[in-house]
């Protein structure tokens, strides 16, 4: 009887193991985007900062390269006002993006940030962006969309060109009320 | 050992039921173990015959027998019916023969649950493999399954594809429990746990790799299953997903799976080469140590199949890094196979020359790993060919070899019956020959530059392609020997002795041959 026993009890321990397991095959996804944030790895920065005065290093200028690009099932026209703008980190800059619905059904958008090289990441910070909210525009519609930003004093003497890439997704499937911006404000 | 031995006993005295459902009823380790073999040795086939297709087309540049999609379709399909349904299989058969006769128990512990464990399998590749003929095509994606590649992009047949995977886990991870169960609970008294034999060490480790991570990998199906139909966006960017994320989930569950797939052969190699050196295994505690220390390194090292996917370069080099460590267990391991057959009196039957040309073979895939884990050179190698001669180093010449060289060694306890000695020896040298003409020259094109997974390459490629496909089919053809040995031995064999082979060690050789339908009624004693 005791073997009974403790086979029974074996197998209950090792499926509790395996179904865990099968949780902690889902809470990688928060906590991969806990990583990410907190190392600021993948350029995702989704928290908007209040814009402060910051002690303005006029000593070097940063080369800021803006680049637009479309997930391959988005139709819209989107793309940088500028391609290249120059600060001193710690200015603040706004720059803007043009984005016309060239389509004849109203739809959402999500852009995605990219910033490379992948450590400065974390020495930019954003007072706005268009990236934080879903952004949506009816049939023909276009607008401009504002980023604010600056880069931090403390970023690395050597480098001196950033690249922020934003990725246009159709995202009409996952439009979120609260969180879509219009174009009529 | 008192309530299960003693309804063993009950119906000790008779021998398997009559008929097809015997098959279907059984809860016999012995006949559980010899369908997962056959089921295996089937999938060996089919997916064989996927990797030929995809040979034939690369014999020469341009596109000559099949489609493009239809080629994406045959390297998917090839690569998850080998990894899920030829090896893993073969290795689980392995162990339901060997397990209970090594640790001297009756039957696994849970005999039920073994039956389903193995025909849930049928089912799922049958699901998978019927793809092949619905209209969208079988899963095309490859077999890592990449998302978007797999979700957005996917065939409609992809949730089959799902489905299967499921089914396979959970076949796994039962296995798993049932082996881990077997082996805690049911050893014979004085059978301490570093008594036993390496095979079931070995095995012993990969069922916990197993419940670990198969859960995993049903994880990240499960979310591809509700991306693609429950609009989720685990892995979609519009919603707030990432397809990275894929990776990094998908790798932790496949790393792992990659030392599944190697440590029963680990094991199966470990207790060959004594018998043929007719010397005791050199280093035994070490052998343990190291394998346990494979299988813990298997958990950090999962980033190295992304180096190139933009991760920072502290994450690169403590993942270039923790790869390069585990080149140290398996280098003990290495060592200690050589020092056993160092001065010994070897002989090279059939199991021996498996067992020896795993070792040469699986190293050379080893350093080949040991050059991928390199960082900044595997930004060269990455999906280019010098990858899949590493892997198929490592589980063709490895993985495989050392399941034949199980069942060469085993076969005449099993079925009771010597093989062909001489046939078995065609059947090495045809095969070694084979495997390396089909992968030795796949380093060559892979280092020139030559991409994976494309149905058409470049001119510069071709003459070592068309030397590739020829290997491929030897080594294909010579597989069907191997079947012909197996019928024949069954068949016809001379009668083996209880012992088999010279004065090998462990308990299966205690019982006569073929072993009898329920053995270990009584627990044997063990010094």
């Amino acid at each position: 009887m005791q073997t009974r026993q403790h086979i029974a009890r074996t197998t209950a321990k090792h499926a509790a193991v395996a179904v865990m397991m099968f949780g902690f095959g889902f809470a990688m996804v928060p906590l991969y985007d806990i990583f990410c944030e907190v190392t600021g790895l993948n350029g995702k920065i989704q928290e908007s900062v209040v814009q402060t005065p910051m002690e303005v290093d006029t000593s070097r200028n940063i080369k800021v390269q803006l680049v637009s690009a479309n997930n391959a099932q988005m139709p819209w026209r989107f793309m940088a006002l500028q391609n290249e703008v120059e600060l001193h980190p710690g200015q603040w800059k706004q720059v803007g993006f043009w984005v016309s619905n060239v389509t004849e059904t109203d739809m959402v958008s999500q852009s995605v940030p990219s910033i490379t090289p992948a450590r400065a990441a974390q020495y930019v910070q954003k007072s706005e962006c268009f990236c934080f909210q879903q952004q949506a525009l009816k049939a023909g519609e276009s607008k401009q969309m504002n980023l604010v930003f600056t880069i931090s004093p403390d970023l690395p003497d050597d480098i001196h060109t950033v690249s922020m890439v934003y990725t246009l997704f159709d995202a009409t499937a996952f439009a979120d009320p609260q969180q879509v911006v219009t174009a009529a404000n | 050992m008192t309530s299960v031995a003693t309804s063993q006993e009950d119906h000790g005295h008779h021998g398997p039921a009559k008929g097809l459902m015997r098959w279907v009823l059984t809860t016999n380790h012995k006949d559980i173990g010899t369908m997962y073999l056959w089921f295996s040795f089937t999938m060996l086939l089919i997916g064989g015959t996927m990797a030929l297709i995809i040979r034939a087309e690369l014999f020469e540049p341009g596109m000559q027998l099949i489609e493009p999609e239809f080629f994406n379709q045959m390297t998917t399909m090839h690569g998850l019916i080998m990894v899920f349904g030829a090896i893993m299989p073969a290795f689980v058969g392995l162990a339901n023969w060997l397990v209970p006769m090594m640790v001297g128990a009756p039957d696994m512990a849970l005999p039920r649950m073994n039956n389903l464990s193995f025909w849930i399998l049928p089912f799922a590749f049958g699901m998978l493999l019927l793809t092949l003929f619905s209209e969208a095509g079988a899963p095309n994606f490859g077999w890592t399954f990449y998302a978007p590649l797999s979700t957005t992009y996917a065939p409609s047949s992809v949730t089959f594809f799902i489905f299967g995977v499921h089914l396979m886990g959970i076949s796994s991870i039962m296995g798993a429990i049932n082996i881990i169960a077997t082996i805690l609970n049911l050893r014979a008294p004085g059978m301490t746990l570093m008594k036993m034999p390496l095979f079931v060490w070995t095995w012993l480790i990969t069922a916990y790799l197993l419940i670990a991570v198969m859960p995993v990998l049903a994880g990240v199906v499960t979310m591809m299953l509700m991306d693609i139909h429950f609009g989720t966006s685990f892995f979609n960017a519009a919603g707030g997903g990432d397809p990275v994320l894929f990776q990094h989930v998908f790798w932790f569950f496949g790393h792992p799976e990659v030392y599944i797939m190697i440590l029963p052969a680990f094991g199966i190699v470990s207790q060959i080469i004594p018998t043929f050196a007719r010397k005791p295994l050199f280093g035994y505690a070490s052998m343990v140590y190291a394998t346990s220390s494979i299988a813990f390194l298997s958990f950090i090292v999962w980033a190295h199949h992304m180096f190139t996917v933009g991760l920072p370069l502290a994450t690169e080099l403590f993942f270039m890094y923790a790869t390069m460590l585990i080149a140290i267990p398996t280098g003990v391991k290495v060592f200690n196979w050589v020092s056993t057959m160092f001065r010994g009196s070897m002989t090279f039957e059939t199991p021996m020359l498996f067992a020896v040309a795993f070792v040469v073979l699986f190293t050379i895939g080893g350093f080949s790993g040991l050059m991928l884990a390199i960082a900044p050179a595997d930004f060269q190698y990455h999906d280019t060919y010098f990858v899949v001669a590493h892997f198929h180093y490592v589980l063709v010449p490895g993985a495989l070899f050392a399941i034949i060289a199980g069942v060469y060694y085993w076969l005449p306890k099993w079925c009771g019956n010597y093989y062909n000695e001489s046939l078995g020896k065609w059947h090495f040298w045809m095969s070694f020959i084979g495997v390396n003409v089909t992968f030795f020259p796949m380093h060559f094109i892979g280092l020139a530059g030559m991409p994976r997974r494309i149905p058409d390459y470049a001119l510069q490629f071709a003459d070592f392609n068309a030397v590739a496909s020829v290997g491929a089919f030897i080594f294909g053809l010579s597989q069907l020997l191997f079947l012909y040995i197996v019928i024949n031995a069954i068949r016809n064999g001379k009668q083996a002795t209880a012992e088999v082979w010279e004065n090998p060690e462990g308990l299966e050789w205690t019982l006569p041959s073929p072993a009898p339908y329920h053995s270990f009624s009584q627990p044997p004693e063990v010094k």
